[in-house]
This record gives structure tokens, C-alpha cells and sequence, in this order.
């Protein structure tokens, strides 16, 4: 269970995020939206480590980690993938991902063995769960941008994480590719029997897979429920009048 | 399949198993051991001049690939380097002139001063990013420089320390042909020795779970943090074995050049070692040793020609970088792979 309790983080004399309670239960799919600059972004990169909070707590199964290093989040169980694709460019899609199970089993210490030997077999099965076999030996950079997405989504699993925060998995995704995505999120997240926090935009991909949805706006946040209530909230009519939440429905 | 399509088929796939197989063959030659026994006949094959250049050669490649550890494997740009290459240098200087010790014991001595040095250097430096990064190596060079040039008492100051003595190298006399070889010859074959091996282990190292991880961190350093690494602890681990390194190659050259002084200590050294690794390039294990072979070589062919070195260096690295990135192996290794598609079309 990740537990978010009255976090708040200003930049100058902006207040990105302003006392954000959110919790997710254990196996939840969860989804925050709102529109751009509501403070999406910086309310996961005060979960995962990559900014201090000014002040609020992050939990993890109940364990403090607010203001914990990334490295040590990603390590107690958190993956995440970033908005902007976020890959190893210059390695081949194969190495990519036996990096990441490299350091998950904590191996980076050893200065002696043939990296390239080492889980092969796990790397092989992530990238076929992940639909990337056939690209093992491709230079990571040189993939298409869906499968950028596939592979930053694989480098997310690799280390095995309870809880998996998406930033804008389908972002600039044609509609085919997003559809495949979410699919793709479904079947893994019952697999793996993941916690899932995502932000999205596209709010047929948010209904779709969503069970509970809280929606950020200027950094606060206005609702918080199952699809249906949150649909029906006068507040977030109002605050996404005209942006497609009706045609969601 | 029809008789045609067969009969098409077929000498392709031939013709691909011949490439396949011809590639293999290629790649199966030990090219690097050839290399070395090349190296190694150059004192009975080659003049005293050669010897005096194949040394300069070795010690550099050492060198270089010490820093490409940092610059081609883990993204990280010194521009101090040669402060690790200056304390290893002085370390063994002192310790076997002013302290007589064996070289055997002087020189991983220097090695593991040199090592030392990088991790108090290292520690302030991984906190800083890039250019930031990039000077604070610079500034803690300058003040080794500045140490070397005024500690009369340890360093001789700006007389340096010249007359350091060769190790003892008499066991050579009882390998068949070494016997008439000059102590400097015998030194020269020590110095590959050292190198090749210490080349070897870097070699398995970058190949390393280790290695992969400073790759990781070169590609993408946010996202290598979110894998779980500790991306300032590896950046420090390969700073001080890029620093241990390069102090082996300079306690290797105090000794080869007679000698340590301040100038060796000096910035523009750094800047020089930065451009025999991107001559070569950075992207491949054997890019620095080709580059350093590749500016020593050229030094001694312009200078017979011009006294205008740095001009015609610059005009080249400028070519060069606009040209091929990727160095000169990043030349060889596209012509290459232009060549195989030539082929196999």
C-alpha cells in the first residue's frame, strides 16, 4: 500500500503540490489526472525520491520513505517509468534490460564475470512479456517510439517492483499503440500483481483501466473516487469543461 | 519453393555462409597478441629511436585507456587527469630514488597512491555535474601541480627529480636474446609487459556487471538511479580505477623519461591525453591505445616538417570530429561494415 499524506512542495513562490493526500491500495489500478501544470509530474517525483517534500510523508507498506535517495526507492520497491522515454540509448535492447536485472540481484560489484552471461533467461522472458522480442540486439535509441515505451516499461519490472508508477504511458501514442499499451499494462499488473499509479491524459485510457481516479488541479486535489463518482463531480465538470471528459463518457 | 527460387536462393546462402565464415576467421585471429609480439621485437628490429617511441606509445595507451574508463565508459569528462598520472609518477620517483625501494613494490605503490588521491579528489568531484565535474577534476590537478612545483623537500620543486634509477633488470639476461638488449630495451619490454596485462584486466572489467553499470550510468544517469544504483558511489569506484591506472602509467613514465618533474603534472598534458582518446575514439576498448599510437607517431612525422605541431594537430582533430566521431576506429569500424555490405549485396 503507498500512502501519500498532506505532501507539499513550492519552487520560488509557486506551490507545485499542495498538501496531496493520496493512497492506493495494494493491487489498486490508480489514476491521477488533471490538466497540464497541476502538478502531476513533481507529486511522482516527490514519491520516487527525485525531490524533497517541504514537508508531508510518503509511506510504502506502512515504512517512511520521504525524502529517501531514488536509488534506495527503486531498491524498496518502487519502479517507474518517466514521461519523456527514459532508456540506455547506446546499448542494444538486450543489454538494456540485463543491466536492469544486474542490479536488481545486486551484481554491479562484480568486477570479474562476463555481464554478457548472466540472466539471459530472464532478460528473454521480460522482453517477450514486454513484447520486444526480436529486437534484442537492436541499438535502444534506434527503436521506434512505441517501443521505447515498451522497453522503458521493461526496465520498470525488471527490478521486480510492488508498486509501478506510469507517467503518461500512452503519451504520444497513435491510437493503435495506445490501445496495445493498455493491454499490455492490464495483462502485466494482473500478472505481476501490481499496485499501479499512473498520469494519463487520453481519459478513455484513464476510464478504461482505472479504479480509483484523484484529480489534481493547481496542485490540489479537487476529487478523489471511483470513475463514476469522480465523472459526476460538479468540480471536475468545471475544471475539464470542454476537455474531453464528456466524451468519455 | 520452386526450382528457380532455389536456384536463387541458394548461392545467396551460400555466398552469406562464406561472409559468415570468413568474418569468423577474421574475428578469431588474436590480433591483439599479434600486436603485442609485434611490439615486443621492435628493440632487435628497430632503432634506439623506435624503442625510445614504441615506450612512449605503451605508457600513453595505459594512459588513455585509463581515462576513456571515465570518458567513453562512464560519461564522465576529466580534464585533470594527469594529476593521478603525476602522483603515481612522483610516488614511485620517491619512493625508489630518495627511499631505494624495488620497483616491484614502488610501482603498485604508486598504483595505489595514485588510487587514494582519485578517492579524496573523487569524493568532492562525483558531486558536481558535467562541465561543473569537468573543472573541479581540472582544479585539483592544478593543485597537485602546484604541490609538485614548490615541495623542495619531496618533489625537488622545479628542479624535479631527476636520475631515477631503472629497476633491476638483470634476470632478463637469462632469456634467450635479451642478453646484449640496452637496459633501457629490457626496460621497454617490462613496461609492455606491465601494460599489456594491465590492459588485459580493464579489458574483462569493462565486460564486467561493473562495466555494464557505468555504461548505464553514461547513457542515463536519472534513469540508471531508478534501477537502483548508487550512480555517485560507481562514478567514484571509476574514478579511482581510472586514477590507479593512470598512476601505473606514470610511475612507468618517471622512470622511462629519467626522471619527474613538475611540467608532467602540468594541465595542457591533460588536454593532450583528452585528445589521444578522442582521436582513437572513445567508444571502442581499443580507441585510445590507436590514438596514442596514432599522436605520437604524427608529432614525430610533422615536426620533421614543420614546427607548426599544434596547428596541423588541431587542423586534424577538427577534420576529425566533423568527419568521424567517432575517432579513428569509429572510421575503420564504419568503413568496415560499409565494406561488408558491399560484399554481402
Amino acid at each position: 500500500m503507498l500512502e501519500v499524506s498532506g505532501i507539499s512542495k513550492s519552487f520560488g513562490g509557486f506551490r507545485a503540490v499542495s498538501n496531496v493526500s493520496l493512497t492506493v491500495a495494494t493491487r489498486q489500478i490508480a489514476a491521477v489526472i488533471g490538466p497540464n501544470g497541476a502538478g502531476k509530474s513533481t507529486l511522482f517525483n516527490l514519491i520516487t525520491g527525485h525531490l524533497r517534500p517541504d514537508s508531508g510523508t510518503v509511506r510504502l507498506d506502512g515504512r517512511d520513505i520521504t525524502g529517501a535517495p531514488p536509488y534506495r526507492i527503486c531498491r524498496m520497491g518502487i519502479g517507474r517509468s518517466f514521461q519523456r522515454t527514459n532508456i540506455f540509448p547506446q546499448l542494444t535492447v538486450f543489454e538494456n534490460l540485463q543491466a536492469a536485472f544486474l542490479v536488481h540481484h545486486r551484481r554491479g560489484r562484480n568486477f570479474w564475470t562476463r555481464a554478457d552471461t548472466l540472466y539471459r533467461d530472464d532478460t528473454a522472458a521480460l522482453l517477450a512479456s514486454v513484447g520486444l522480442t526480436g529486437y534484442e540486439r537492436t541499438v535502444a535509441g534506434t527503436l521506434s517510439y512505441g517501443n521505447q515505451k515498451q522497453l522503458e516499461l521493461g526496465l520498470a519490472l525488471a527490478s521486480g517492483p510492488a508498486v509501478l508508477l506510469l507517467d503518461e504511458p500512452t503519451a504520444g501514442m497513435s491510437a493503435t499503440e495506445t490501445h496495445e499499451t493498455i493491454g499490455l499494462l492490464e495483462r502485466i499488473a494482473a500478472e505481476r500483481a501490481l499496485t499501479l499509479l499512473f498520469t494519463e491524459h487520453d481519459m478513455d485510457v484513464v476510464f478504461s483501466i482505472a479504479q480509483k481516479i484523484a484529480v489534481l488541479h493547481q496542485g490540489q486535489i479537487i476529487a478523489e473516487g471511483r470513475p463514476a463518482e469522480v465523472r459526476g463531480d460538479p468540480e471536475v465538470r468545471r475544471v475539464y469543461l470542454g476537455q474531453g471528459l464528456a466524451h468519455a463518457q | 519453393m520452386t526450382a528457380e527460387a532455389t536456384a536463387t536462393v541458394l548461392p545467396r546462402a551460400a555466398a552469406a555462409a562464406t561472409a559468415l565464415r570468413r568474418r569468423a576467421v577474421f574475428s578469431r585471429i588474436p590480433w591483439t597478441l599479434i600486436i603485442f609480439l609485434l611490439m615486443a621485437t621492435v628493440p632487435w628490429v628497430g632503432s634506439r629511436y623506435d624503442t625510445f617511441l614504441a615506450a612512449q606509445i605503451t605508457i600513453d595507451a595505459l594512459f588513455a585507456v585509463s581515462l576513456n574508463l571515465l570518458l567513453g565508459t562512464t560519461g564522465l569528462i576529466s580534464f585533470g587527469h594527469v594529476a593521478y598520472f603525476g602522483v603515481g609518477a612522483y610516488v614511485c620517483g620517491i619512493l625508489m630514488k630518495t627511499y631505494g625501494v624495488a620497483f616491484y613494490l614502488a610501482f603498485p605503490a604508486a598504483g595505489l597512491g595514485a588510487a587514494l588521491f582519485a578517492l579524496i579528489a573523487g569524493y568532492f568531484c562525483v558531486r558536481l555535474i558535467k562541465l561543473y565535474f569537468a573543472m573541479l577534476t581540472l582544479a585539483f590537478s592544478q593543485i597537485v601541480w602546484a604541490i609538485a612545483y614548490k615541495w623542495n623537500d619531496v618533489t625537488g620543486g622545479d628542479q624535479g627529480l631527476p636520475e631515477i634509477p631503472y629497476p633491476h633488470l638483470d634476470w632478463m639476461s637469462a632469456i634467450p636474446g635479451c642478453g646484449d638488449l640496452s637496459i633501457g630495451a629490457r626496460f621497454y619490454l617490462l613496461t609492455l609487459l606491465l601494460v599489456a596485462v594491465s590492459l588485459a584486466i580493464v579489458h574483462r572489467v569493462v565486460r564486467s556487471p561493473f562495466g555494464r553499470v557505468l555504461t548505464t550510468i553514461r547513457d542515463n544517469p536519472e534513469r540508471a538511479a531508478f534501477l537502483g544504483i548508487n550512480v555517485r558511489l560507481y562514478q567514484l569506484a571509476a574514478f579511482v580505477v581510472a586514477g590507479g591506472l593512470a598512476g601505473l602509467a606514470g610511475a612507468l613514465y618517471g622512470i622511462f623519461s629519467r626522471g619527474v618533474f613538475a611540467d608532467y603534472v602540468f594541465w595542457s598534458k591533460s588536454a593532450e591525453i583528452v585528445i589521444m582518446t578522442i582521436l582513437g575514439g572513445t567508444g571502442y576498448f581499443w580507441g585510445p591505445p590507436v590514438g596514442a599510437a596514432a599522436l605520437v607517431w604524427l608529432n614525430q612525422v610533422i615536426t620533421d616538417y614543420t614546427q607548426y605541431w599544434s596547428f596541423v594537430l588541431g587542423a586534424i582533430l577538427l577534420a576529425l570530429l566533423f568527419g568521424f566521431p567517432g575517432g579513428i576506429v569509429g572510421g575503420l569500424d564504419l568503413l568496415w561494415q560499409r565494406l561488408k555490405r558491399l560484399r554481402n549485396a
